[in-house]
């Protein structure tokens, strides 16, 4: 393949950055898309230049480390796919591809494509567990849970919290990511006691984080990996009101 | 380490008034209800005016109704200015916020799969908005250099004396510019209202997987409606399907 990449280079948070432009050899259309990156920091790191930093780590699509916008799309608008699941069959022989950061504010650059996403993290601390005294297990069927239920928070618990959704909304809203986390325990028996304050604590540090509003475009739900729904959000629209309305 | 302290009830101290203009969910709900209700007011408002097409009595006989309930118009009046000062205090403050999240732009900055009107709808809004202030400067307050024609609409009386709104509208609307203003403006408004009253339903929590594709699709629908609607008066008086009994 013939390619041209665009990249982005930032040294580091304080660095405004820029792109840079590669036309590395040796790329065939069986490899991944990180593979493909593999090369070109081989070519690099030969030539004695710096390699360009990138976020991976299962390459199976299950971790939700890798965080590439490859040509204006998160994990490169493939459906259901992350990046490290792309493979370079889906590019033309001679395209040009822009390969940026996740960019947001709550998510800082830490070099080049790599962006901190710590501010997922405290949201989590706030609520994404359930509080229950350890002990003897419990017996597998003691609390009844119906499918539709069991499905349902199956599907919310599916977010492997890659940060795509922010990425991808014009206003780098985690409405997504927030509402598959709080409608995964509130959906369940075992998450319900903790429910509203869950949902109140989770929206608070997502805000104190400084990420967006949602504005309903639904760009999230299209690049999300996981397919999580944007139902989650309105469910969790309906959790917070609730919750603050009991006070 | 996660603290018990961390995870309680309400660590903020926050009441149900801080939640609902400090937090980004509060703010939505805000802009969403109030949004809901001026959208309400457009449904109503389009079908007094359609009145237009049955006879220049019952228009004027609607707008006599109107004014002879003033307390209850004034009321409504109040109301609706609520709602536009909520809707625009929640648009520019949320619109700050969005903007803030995303301090460096992409090189392409087309958000994957949002909609135009989602995409728009700040500035939708705000042509709306100035929309709305020519309109009030020209039917109700009756500015008359706004409305391009030498005449004040204040001088147009019915025969039993009563202000003439049918022969009012019909003048106004037979300047083709300030028509053509009208319906850009309804269809700019529907473009908001197309995106709006769904997003609406789903930032106040009020839909699911059974009714959330309806109320989306009925939003669109609606929307559409009330556009042909609105935009049927002044085509109609251009075209002179009605306001041939008003003298040129």
């Amino acid at each position: 393949m013939n390619l041209t990449l665009k990249v982005w280079r930032q040294k580091g948070a304080a660095d405004p950055g820029h792109f840079e432009t590669f036309q590395p050899k040796g790329i065939v259309e069986d490899m991944s898309f990180l593979e493909m990156l593999d090369v070109v920091n081989e070519e690099l790191i030969e030539a004695g230049k710096e390699p360009i930093a990138f976020d991976h780590d299962c390459r199976e699509g299950i971790c939700g480390t890798c965080s590439l916008v490859i040509n204006g799309k998160p994990h490169g608008g493939q459906k259901a796919t992350t990046a490290c699941q792309l493979h370079m069959r889906k590019f033309g022989k001679w395209d040009t591809i822009t390969i940026e950061p996740w960019r947001a504010k709550a998510f800082p650059v830490v070099k080049d494509l790599v962006v901190d996403r710590s501010a997922f993290d405290r949201i989590i601390q706030k609520g994404g567990f359930v509080s229950v005294g350890t002990g003897g297990a419990p017996d597998a069927n003691c609390l009844p849970i119906s499918k539709e239920v069991s499905d349902e928070a199956m599907d919310a618990a599916q977010c492997i919290g890659c940060g795509a959704c922010v990425a991808a909304c014009k206003n780098a809203s985690a409405m997504l990511f927030v509402s598959a986390k709080v409608s995964h325990m509130n959906l369940l028996p075992q998450g319900k006691p903790e429910a509203d304050r869950r949902v109140k604590n989770m929206v608070r540090q997502m805000d104190e984080e400084g990420f967006g509003a949602c504005t309903v475009t639904g760009s999230c739900e299209a690049v999300c990996p996981k397919e999580i729904s944007l139902n989650f959000i309105t469910k969790m629209n309906r959790d917070y009101g609730c919750a603050i309305l009991k006070g | 380490m996660i603290s018990r302290h961390d995870f309680e009830a309400d660590a903020s101290g926050m009441n149900i008034l801080s939640y609902l203009f400090k937090s980004s969910l509060g703010r939505k709900y805000i802009m969403a209800a109030s949004g809901l209700a001026l959208f309400a007011f457009v449904i109503g408002h389009l079908l007094g005016n359609l009145q237009i097409f049955l006879a220049p009595e019952v228009i004027n006989r609607y707008a006599q109704f109107l004014k002879d309930n003033i307390e209850l118009v004034w009321g409504a009046r109040i109301g609706l200015l609520g709602c536009i000062a909520l809707h625009i205090w929640t648009a520019i403050s949320l619109s700050a916020d969005n903007k803030a999240a995303r301090p460096v732009a992409y090189a392409d900055a087309t958000p994957p799969a949002a909609s135009m009107a989602s995409r728009t709808m700040l500035m939708s809004g705000l042509i709306v908005f100035f929309f709305i202030l020519y309109h009030l400067l020209h039917f109700t307050v009756q500015v008359e250099w706004v409305n391009g024609v030498e005449k004040t609409f204040h001088s147009l009386k019915t025969a039993d004396g009563h202000h003439d709104v049918y022969s009012m509208v019909v003048i106004g609307f037979r300047q083709p510019l300030v028509a053509l203003c009208y319906v850009i403006a309804v269809g700019l408004l529907c473009l908001h209202l197309s995106h709006g009253v769904g997003a609406s339903f789903q930032s106040l929590g009020l839909k699911n997987k059974a009714w959330g594709p309806v109320i989306d699709t009925a939003s669109k629908v609606v929307s559409f409606l009330i556009f042909v609607g609105y935009a049927s008066i002044p085509l109609a008086v251009l075209t002179g399907i009605v306001g041939d009994s008003v003298a040129r």
